[in-house]
């Protein structure tokens, strides 16, 4: 049965507190953390983007996998920071595990919720039978405008999973894809920063599209929230997952595993997928696991995978999702501005 | 053409693909046409390890063009199994590199050609 | 072969020589060269540049360079070996004498870096490295000599202060130098606390960026024995290798391998030992430079040069004299007109016309050139006749 066969997370280990930037802006540090429930954020330094996060990710995905990386059929990244912006990412993924040119090649753009349709899609491959086994990767370097509500979670790092026949660690069970043309959060061509419709992405975007995608997908698999182990959510602040939980009848305790985003900010395409790969890092055979992202626009994708007994044996082979997150090397303002490109130095030429 | 020139590197900067001489065994990175041991024109690829140890190290503070908003960083020489090579040690401490530490290799980026141009992508080492 | 001579030797003041080209800075030494030698003509010309392309986007000195040194049609041979392409060019105008091509022949060498910034100067003089695997990597060349540096004090415990002696002891030398960019005295605190370029190296163990050429006459010595209008120096060895481009590649990071095979053939085609060198001038490009290099020249034991420089082994009264001139790091680096400057170092010392830093009597003085992290190296033996 069709499913992951191999998954792998990277994060950057520099991280900067909600305290820091709302020191420079002169905005109120303790709200700010208790209304998105958001402690600090990791940032990409300067030799970090998406391709880079989605190579490192991508290798530990095959690690675990076991497999040939030639028998790759395609390789699908979602991201709303590629690098380019005319050029593919994922071709430089495909060079650095080698599985060129016997390959298909897209990078995927649905603000948030582009990395799950890189999981979608590369299931619904393998399904079909067209590739043998599919890579589907999430990843972002995110910008929130300097002083912006978004630059307090705007943050980095990538998830990438491999779907396969055989040897599969989780089975997908069901999926559902909700979407709606809503205009909650936007980045128009050659602007640097996305803008956002401030409240108008909470309760007719985010919530509406997560809890329905959510429902579907319990309808689909004919399961009830307390059937699942564990359950994760698009994060682009610790409070929406835990609500949108709630909606839906699920626990903390069901999220907590994969709610990472008080420690890692909101990693966009990378953000359910991550919650996932904590998850995984942890499931026990049998463990169900229920997903919903969320991308502005608007949409959500959502899987139920049921873990195997093959989870046991790849857990080890990569390093897990919360030991990165646990890794930290804080950056002040400056080092971050520079991080994150705001200032350079001057070019004399 | 400067995007040529990176294109061509790809096999080593993406994938640490060496040559392995067929004839005495000797590793270069890169590969080359004749081996400098035994004149062998024979090399068969061979992928270096991940994992290795710092020979030397320093901190560039005075970067050249190109490199300005990234100083100071660290390069030092690491022994990636029976090669030596040179690269960049990033996530470190500057004080806590020491010959001997042992490293890893991650993909980044290694520079760009201009705000513009290509970016171009190779190893650098982290603390293991 | 024949045995050949220098009979003439020139140099400009050195610095940051913002109102002369490239090729009146090379001019004016080369005039003076001339003239020292008492010649009314040159039959050829070596020049050593590491990179008129990439300082001043000016190729073609062959041309450039005998047209305003109006030598007009004599052949001429720009030569690049980075920092040892004035050692070099040297080297082909001593063969092109020796064969019995040509008589009179100038070997000169020039570099103008001023007319690009700091980090237009780093990256010309880090594509000495290689380009692919060295300089791609963000590297520089003070980075190169720091990672020999760290690799020379984890191996043989060479301290700081050690290397600060070496700053502090070419100053001290560079201070008798009228040429001198830098003929200041330097202390081992300043250059500890001289801000850091590539640990653990500071800016005062860094040579300096510097406009200067230098030229110096070389015929066959019957031919100096009758015409030489200011003495000459006979050159009895002459020694060049190559090694690795990267240094990275080298089996022993803190060795300077060309310099010692270099070395090795150079004393064996002079018949004698680094014992009998009275003085030399060499590569300190940056102080650990100088530490590596009189441990190759078998001055001193591996491992052993960073003491001997705190000892003052290497000052000039001391038991070996290493830089009278005051070195690349007082004197100054304009990279391809170095290899000339200390051969005209060792010619005026042997022939007694070195003023306030003349040694006592020196009978053979030896210079050390070298290329990049050390990818090339040449190695002269001169004797006063």
């Amino acid at each position: 049965m069709e499913g992951i066969v191999g998954y792998g997370a990277y994060i950057p280990v520099h991280r900067i507190k909600v305290e820091e930037i709302a020191k420079v802006w002169g905005a109120d540090a303790p709200s700010y953390k208790r209304g998105l429930m958001l402690e600090e954020k990791s940032v990409p330094s300067p030799d970090q983007d998406v391709i880079t996060m989605s190579v490192q990710a991508a290798r530990y995905a095959v690690k675990r996998a076991g497999i040939d990386p030639k028998k790759i059929g395609n390789i699908y990244i979602g991201s709303e920071s590629h690098p380019y912006a005319v050029k593919p990412s994922g071709t430089v993924v495909a060079e650095a595990i080698g599985c060129t040119p016997d390959v298909h090649c897209a990078d995927y753009e649905f603000a948030c919720k582009a990395g799950s349709e890189g999981m979608f899609v590369s299931y619904g491959l393998v399904k079909a039978g067209l590739v043998e086994y599919g890579l589907g990767i999430g990843a972002d370097t995110s910008q929130g405008a300097p002083g912006d509500a978004l630059e307090y979670a705007a943050s980095a790092g990538a998830a990438a999973f491999i779907f396969g026949r055989e040897n599969v660690l989780a089975t997908v069970d069901a999926t559902a894809s909700y979407m709606t043309d809503t205009p909650d959060f936007w980045r128009r061509e050659h602007q640097f920063y996305p803008r956002h419709a401030s409240r108008f992405t909470g309760e007719p975007a985010y919530f509406k599209h997560t809890v329905g995608a959510g429902k579907m997908l319990l309808e689909e698999s004919g399961m009830k929230p307390e059937d699942f182990q564990y359950a994760t959510f698009h994060q682009p602040n610790g409070k929406f997952p835990m609500r949108v939980g709630k909606m839906l009848g699920f626990t903390p305790e069901q999220i907590k595993q994969g709610w990472l985003v008080p420690k890692l900010g909101n990693t966009y395409s990378g953000a359910s997928p991550l919650g996932l790969t904590a998850i995984l890092d942890v499931a026990k055979p049998g463990d169900k696991v229920f997903m919903v992202s969320y991308g502005s626009g608007s949409g959500s994708d959502g899987f139920v995978f049921t873990v195997t007994e093959r989870i046991k044996k790849v857990q080890d082979l990569g390093p897990k999702t919360w030991d990165q997150l646990n890794r930290q090397k804080y950056l002040d303002y400056g080092t971050y501005a520079k991080f994150r490109g705001k200032i350079h130095k001057l070019e004399v030429k | 053409m400067f995007a040529a020139r990176h294109w061509r590197e790809i096999p080593r900067r993406y994938r640490m693909e060496a040559g392995k001489c067929t004839t005495c065994g000797k590793v270069f990175f890169p590969s080359r046409l004749i081996c400098d041991a035994c004149k062998n024109k024979e090399f068969e690829t061979v992928t270096l390890p991940d994992e290795g140890e710092i020979l030397t190290y320093t901190v560039i503070r005075t970067p050249p063009s190109g490199f300005e908003d990234e100083a100071p960083y660290a390069v030092g020489i690491v022994k990636l199994g029976d090669v030596q090579l040179l690269t960049q040690i990033v996530d470190c401490e500057f004080d806590k590199l020491a010959v001997g530490g042992k490293v890893r290799v991650e993909f980044r980026r290694i520079q760009e050609s201009g705000k513009s141009g290509i970016l171009c992508y190779g190893y650098k080492c982290v603390p293991a | 072969m024949r045995d050949v001579a220098v009979i003439g030797v020139g140099i400009n003041k050195w610095g940051e020589l913002w109102d002369k080209s490239l090729r009146d800075v090379f001019v004016e030494p080369a005039l003076k060269a001339i003239d020292d030698a008492g010649v009314d003509h040159i039959d050829a010309m070596y020049v050593g540049c590491m990179s008129s392309g990439l300082f001043v986007a000016q190729e073609h000195l062959s041309s450039l360079l005998t047209d305003y040194l109006g030598m007009g049609p004599i052949p001429c041979c720009r030569v690049e070996s980075a920092c040892a392409s004035g050692g070099l060019a040297f080297r082909q105008a001593y063969i092109d004498v020796a064969s019995g091509a040509n008589d009179i022949v100038l070997a000169g060498g020039v570099e103008k870096m001023t007319d690009v910034d700091g980090g237009g100067a780093t990256y010309a003089l880090a594509t000495a490295a290689d380009q692919e695997y060295e300089a791609f990597n963000g590297v520089t060349f003070p980075g190169l000599y720091a990672l020999m540096a760290t690799a020379h004090m984890h191996k043989y415990g060479t301290t700081r202060e050690q290397l600060a002696h070496v700053a502090v002891k070419n100053h001290a030398n560079g201070v008798l130098n009228p040429e001198a960019q830098f003929p200041m005295e330097v202390t081992v605190e300043q250059v500890l606390n001289s801000v850091l370029v590539a640990d653990p190296l500071r800016l005062l163990d860094c040579s300096p960026i510097t406009d200067g050429a230098a030229a110096v006459i070389l015929c066959p010595l019957d031919m100096a024995k009758k015409i030489a209008k200011n003495g000459a120096a006979k050159i009895v060895a002459s020694g060049h290798s190559t090694d690795t481009i990267a240094f990275h590649s080298r089996k022993d990071l803190t060795e300077i391998a060309s310099t010692q095979r270099a070395a090795e053939k150079a004393y064996k085609m002079a018949g004698v030992g680094p014992n009998d060198i009275d003085f030399a001038e060499v590569h300190d490009c940056f102080t650990i430079a100088e530490i590596c290099v009189t441990e190759a020249l078998g001055f001193f034991e591996k491992g052993h040069g960073g003491k001997a420089a705190e000892a003052g082994e290497t000052a000039r009264d001391g038991k070996m004299p290493i830089n009278p001139s005051g070195g690349l790091k007082s004197k100054g680096h304009p990279v391809g007109a170095t290899g000339i400057a200390q051969i005209h170092e060792v010619v005026q010392q042997l022939r007694g016309n070195a003023g306030k830093r003349q040694l006592k009597n020196p009978k053979r003085g030896l210079a050390q050139n070298m290329g990049g992290s050390g990818g090339s190296s040449l190695v002269h033996i001169l004797e006063a006749i």
